[in-house]
């Protein structure tokens, strides 16, 4: 049987983020919470493997006291376990700190059960940096198996793994030993639907709530703002550009006189653009 | 990376860890795969050149890879394109990109000579190789930025990323760390002149690991096909359509531009979520970053997620029916009308315009 554990992360549904348009802050009130979108493809690609070889899945999370919703959302989809790492001395925490706090956490995880697999999203949408995943298996001296399209196999007695991993000009066909670290890639499946079961199980399972001593963290330097190498030093709206665009206006307004005008005034200012048309054009 | 719980910190008067003032320097990883060079490397060159000039410290590339003429040329190339120096590891272990060997041989360089600040490109490679770098050396990393500049004074790096879905900028810092680390996408910083007087010295490393030592071995390489790459980033041309099109069957305008023009395709996200076109040709910030010489948006409202993906264009033509849309904001030229009858006046204006020119080349 194979134990993974899959690290999720709630956050803001940024499509619904505003920005005030005088103040520049971020107006967050009744921004909806999910999970993150590239997790679910982890949580999805975790319970394939448990279901197709028999195994427990483990969703963990670092976030504050409302993130356990998205635990039980993880559960109702099928997940096993889950547990909230939650406590005041995480905030602040860069990814160098967070993967402090969960690889920390995960060695507390494998006191119980070992794990064999650990499953990443590609990135989050708020903090959008795909470290914290290589930042995990670093701390844990795990294989890391990044940007990974597909799992062609698992041989859970030999505890080997082939996998397709997305490289810049093709595919990689990888095979490594667990235990090790994925981070999927969007789009290498498509999340299941709760079932009845499994929203019942999931309303009644504890979420297991780990303060830091919990997570087995002792050095507080580590965590939380303390233990963050970066800081933001300034928040600001990107400069709006000064000029505005020429708008092509001619007599008529008519399709065919804007157009040629659009190219008469375009080619006169913009010679290099006419040079590398005439390059590329198919005519 | 948690932007929201911490307060801007503000410009901190900073006394650097004497064991951290040894550290200087500025190194860009030269990132190749399978003999060809990521173009993304010498638009970090460019930019780490203005970054060790304000800071009077020479700019290094890094060459890592199976020994042979291709790690040599890179090197050369780094020069043209304004390295001062090189270091390269050379080890039939680094044919391929893995983690494992190419984390320890950064790292060991790192610890070795020692820079300020290592820039790799947000790639796919860049990113794994960039994230366990970061945190084997426990330092500070900044995820695809957009603009670098020094704080001269404190020797500091002023990182600057898009944050709460690309609505505001923040700048980061990595104070008392060292090195100071940041990858940049691709496009998003100008390429510099190769200058092929330019020259530099090669301080060659070993890398201390045999293959037993790699757990991964890579069983077999796919390579993309042609047919279906989109080559996106670095096209000189692009024609992108948004919800304005309306339906699917108007995208189709889209394509005969870009066929009359040569051009590759782009899109705003909605189209990508609608199946319209393929995720490979969003553009902007969770899509592609661009910078051709000419960007025609029909459709488009110009959205900032949108807009940071290709306000780096040259010229920017926009159509849109709606004189107020933000694109008209930023845009070079803008058209007020109906995509849908604009497109097909254009695609025929520049058919003409270009058949005329090259009858002219001819009769000349
Ligand atoms: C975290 C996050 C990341 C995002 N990343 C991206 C990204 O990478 N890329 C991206 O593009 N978007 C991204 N978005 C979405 C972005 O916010 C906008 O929603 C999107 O760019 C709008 O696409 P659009 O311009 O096609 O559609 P709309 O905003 O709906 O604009 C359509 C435009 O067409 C015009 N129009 C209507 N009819 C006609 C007509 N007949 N002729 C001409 N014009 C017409 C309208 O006036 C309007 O201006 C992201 C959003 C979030 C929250
Ligand atoms: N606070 C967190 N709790 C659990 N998992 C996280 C957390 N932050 C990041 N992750 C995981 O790390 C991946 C990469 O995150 P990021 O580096 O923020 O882009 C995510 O897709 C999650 O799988």
């Amino acid at each position: 049987m194979l134990h993974i554990v899959v690290c999720i992360k709630q956050v803001p549904d940024s499509a619904q983020i505003r920005v005030h348009p005088v103040t520049n802050t971020i107006m967050r009130q009744g921004v909806p919470a999910i999970i993150n979108p590239y997790d679910l493809y982890a949580l999805e690609e975790a319970l394939r493997i448990k279901d197709k070889f028999g195994g427990f899945v483990t969703v963990i999370t670092m976030g504050p006291p409302q993130a356990e919703n998205a635990l039980r959302k993880a559960l109702s989809f099928g997940a096993d376990d889950a547990i909230l790492v939650t406590d005041r001395a995480f905030a602040g925490a860069d990814t160098l700190a967070t993967s402090f706090a969960l690889a920390s956490a995960i060695r507390q995880i494998e006191k119980n059960m070992p794990v064999d697999m650990i499953f990443c999203g590609k990135q989050t949408i708020d903090g959008d940096t795909a470290q914290v995943g290589p930042g995990i298996a670093k701390r844990l001296n795990l294989e890391l198996l990044t940007y990974i399209s597909s799992i062609t196999s698992v041989s859970a007695g030999k505890k080997e793994i082939v996998v397709q991993r997305r490289s810049e000009g093709g595919v990689q066909v990888l095979k490594t030993r667990l235990p090790c670290l994925v981070t999927m890639l969007e789009g290498s499946n498509e999340m299941r639907f709760a079932t009845m079961p499994n929203m019942i199980r999931a309303a009644r399972t504890t979420v297991k709530r780990w303060d830091r001593i919990a997570a087995g963290i002792e050095d507080v330097t580590k965590i939380g703002l303390k233990g963050s190498p970066t800081v933001v030093s300034k928040v600001f709206a990107p400069s709006p550009k000064t000029v505005k665009a020429e708008i092509v206006q001619t007599e008529s307004n008519e399709p065919q006189d804007l157009v040629g005008s659009l190219l008469m005034r375009m080619f006169t200012k913009f010679p290099h653009v006419r040079e590398e048309l005439e390059k590329s054009a198919t005519v | 990376m948690s932007e929201e719980t911490k307060k801007p910190a503000g410009k901190k008067k900073l006394e650097l860890d004497p064991r951290l003032a040894e550290y200087r320097g500025i190194w860009v990883f030269i990132e190749h795969e399978r003999g060809t060079l990521h173009t993304v490397s010498w638009e970090l060159l460019g930019e780490g050149r203005k970054l060790a000039d304000k800071l009077g410290v020479p700019l290094a590339g890094v060459v890592m890879g199976e020994p042979g003429e291709d790690t040599r040329r890179f090197c050369q190339e780094a020069f043209y394109h304004g390295a001062d120096h090189c270091y390269l590891m050379e080890d039939p272990l680094l044919k391929d990109y893995r983690n494992q060997p190419f984390t320890k041989g950064m790292t060991d360089l790192v610890n070795a000579y020692k820079p300020e600040i290592l820039l790799l490109g947000a790639t796919t490679l860049g990113r794994d190789l960039a994230g366990s770098v970061a945190t084997t050396l426990k330092t500070g990393l900044t995820a695809d930025c957009t603009e670098l500049n020094i704080d001269v004074e404190i020797r500091s790096l002023l990182a600057t990323r898009p944050t709460f879905g690309g609505s505001l900028l923040c700048t980061i810092q990595t104070l008392n760390y060292r090195p100071q680390m940041a990858t940049v996408r691709p496009r998003v910083m100008a390429m510099p002149k190769r200058d092929t007087t330019r020259s530099g010295d090669i301080t060659e490393h070993k890398l201390s690991m045999i293959e037993s030592d790699i757990i991964t071995k890579v069983l077999e390489f796919i390579p993309d096909q042609n047919t279906n790459k989109i080559n996106l980033e670095y096209a000189d041309i692009i024609v992108s359509g948004g919800k304005g099109l309306k339906k699917q069957e108007n995208f189709q305008l889209i394509w005969e531009l870009a066929k009359v023009l040569g051009a590759e395709v782009g899109a705003t996200r909605p189209l990508v979520q609608s199946g319209w076109v393929e995720a490979g040709r969003q553009v902007g910030q969770t899509g592609k970053t661009v910078r051709p010489k000419l960007y025609i948006a029909a459709g488009i409202s110009g959205a900032i997620q949108h807009r940071v993906g290709m306000d780096a264009s040259d010229v920017i033509v926009a159509i849109n029916n709606d004189p107020n849309a933000p694109i008209f904001d930023f845009a070079t030229y803008g058209i007020v009308g109906n995509a849908m009858t604009i497109l097909p006046a254009l695609t025929e204006a520049f058919r003409r315009e270009l058949a005329n020119r090259r009858a002219e080349a001819v009769a000349v």
